[in-house]
């Protein structure tokens, strides 16, 4: 349950870019999150709440884009589609492919009022 | 404040050379950043109703959600922060990094699920090591200091964190250990971190290696199932080599899996019971500080 300190970590930053722009309340945070990240989503927003409680984002909704994984397959010299960590490309089955997208962990925006 | 997932009342028993542990709570708030608190609140009296980037990052629209001036209405604003969710730790990482390269130490951070036998590995590695480098040990637990203690046995200082519910080291709770363990220069500093083959791959302590440990009694197929573990080591001990008469463990295939994770992973086939494997262990810890001293050297 490591989204428990991720969660931490996103709450942590938001409120610090909120006192930057002397808002009062964050009402909505936006994060990138790969498909092939290690971290569950549902997790994120089931930490985020309970985080987020008592705080000036308390009651703030979580957006979460999933950033569809892609890769660099060294055979194929083409970006592939992967679906799953270290899995094999979808065009010649070989296991050479360098992630290129789908491991985002980041806070894009916020909502603040 | 104390990062760790779902207590955030992590302690450090800081108990360098005796076994009296004395419980040091970390309760308080500890931020590392400068509070940075430049309201600038500049007021912009010409009337614009429509959307507008702002050049401090703000995306204005038309100060309120409705691009009305009234007051007491809502002024609901988006502002781009496009950081990542892991740069506080990240930096508090590169914090442990620079001090552990000023003084010279060289740090591997041990990973493994529990019952790997990572803490005996350690104790016979410090015995097979302590003559030619001095060592020092930072443990990871949720709970005790029964690690510690069979560390300081070596006569190595050890340092026990517990984690509470915490799943894994931080580089913040690494940090505040560092200051109290002390390593010193030229010495070699191993951080036990908790028995989880998940969470502590994504936590960066500031080590020169993650080193992850597998016993033959776990499965061949564990690098494909915790993939992202063995993607973020730079060794894989294959530990309890001593068992595999016993067994049906293939090694050939374990070690494939490992590598096809991670292509790059250098492995070592050990026993830390018949002490099987352990010189090479030995000879790769002193080979890669002096590469990583060399490394640091030439900037």
């Amino acid at each position: 349950m490591h989204e428990m300190s991720l969660t931490e970590s996103i709450v942590e930053i938001a409120l610090e870019e909120a006192r930057k722009q002397g808002a009062r309340k964050v009402t909505r945070v936006f994060l990138d999150v790969g498909a092939l990240s290690h971290v569950e989503p549902e997790a994120l927003e089931f930490c985020f709440s309970a985080v987020a409680a008592g705080t000036a984002a308390e009651g703030a909704k979580l957006e979460i884009d999933r950033i569809a994984g892609a890769g660099w397959c060294l055979d194929c010299e083409r970006t592939v589609a992967l679906a799953e960590r270290f899995g094999a490309c979808p065009q010649c089955g070989c296991y050479r492919v360098q992630m290129t997208a789908g491991d985002e962990l980041k806070i894009r925006e916020m909502e603040i009022d | 404040m104390c990062s760790v997932c779902g207590c955030g009342e992590a302690t450090i028993a800081l108990d360098k050379d005796k076994a009296d542990a004395q419980a040091h709570d970390h309760g308080h708030p500890h931020d590392h950043d400068h509070p940075h608190d430049h309201d600038h609140e500049h007021d912009h009296d010409h009337d614009h109703h429509h959307q507008h980037q702002h050049e401090d990052g703000v995306v204005d629209y038309g100060k309120g959600i409705a691009g009305a001036h009234v007051p007491g209405l809502s002024q609901e604003r988006i502002v781009r922060i496009e950081r990542d969710i892991l740069s506080k730790n990240d930096a508090y990482a590169r914090d442990n990094r620079r001090a552990l390269a000023a003084s010279n130490v060289f740090a591997l951070n041990f990973v493994s699920s529990p019952g790997s036998g990572k803490t005996t590995l350690l104790v016979k590695t410090i015995e097979a090591l302590k003559e030619r480098m001095a060592v020092t040990v930072i443990e990871g637990d949720q709970q005790t200091s029964n690690d510690a203690e069979r560390i300081r046995a070596t006569g190595a200082p050890a340092i026990q964190i517990n984690t509470g519910k915490g799943c894994h080291l931080d580089a913040h709770m690494v940090g505040h250990a560092l200051e109290t363990l002390a390593p010193p220069p030229g010495s070699a500093l191993f951080i036990e971190n908790v028995g989880n083959l998940v969470c502590p791959a994504a936590f960066d302590l500031g080590e020169a290696h993650k080193v992850v440990v597998l016993s033959v009694t776990e499965g061949e197929d564990k690098p494909l199932k915790y993939p992202d573990m063995f993607a973020a080591a730079d060794l894989l001990l294959l530990n309890k080599a001593d068992l595999l008469p016993h067994l049906d463990f293939d090694v050939g295939a374990c070690l494939a899996n490992a590598l096809r994770v991670n292509p790059r992973l250098q492995t070592l086939i050990v026993s830390a019971k018949t002490g099987e494997g352990l010189a090479a262990f030995v000879a790769w810890i002193e080979a890669s500080a002096a590469r990583r001293a060399a490394d640091m050297a030439r900037g």
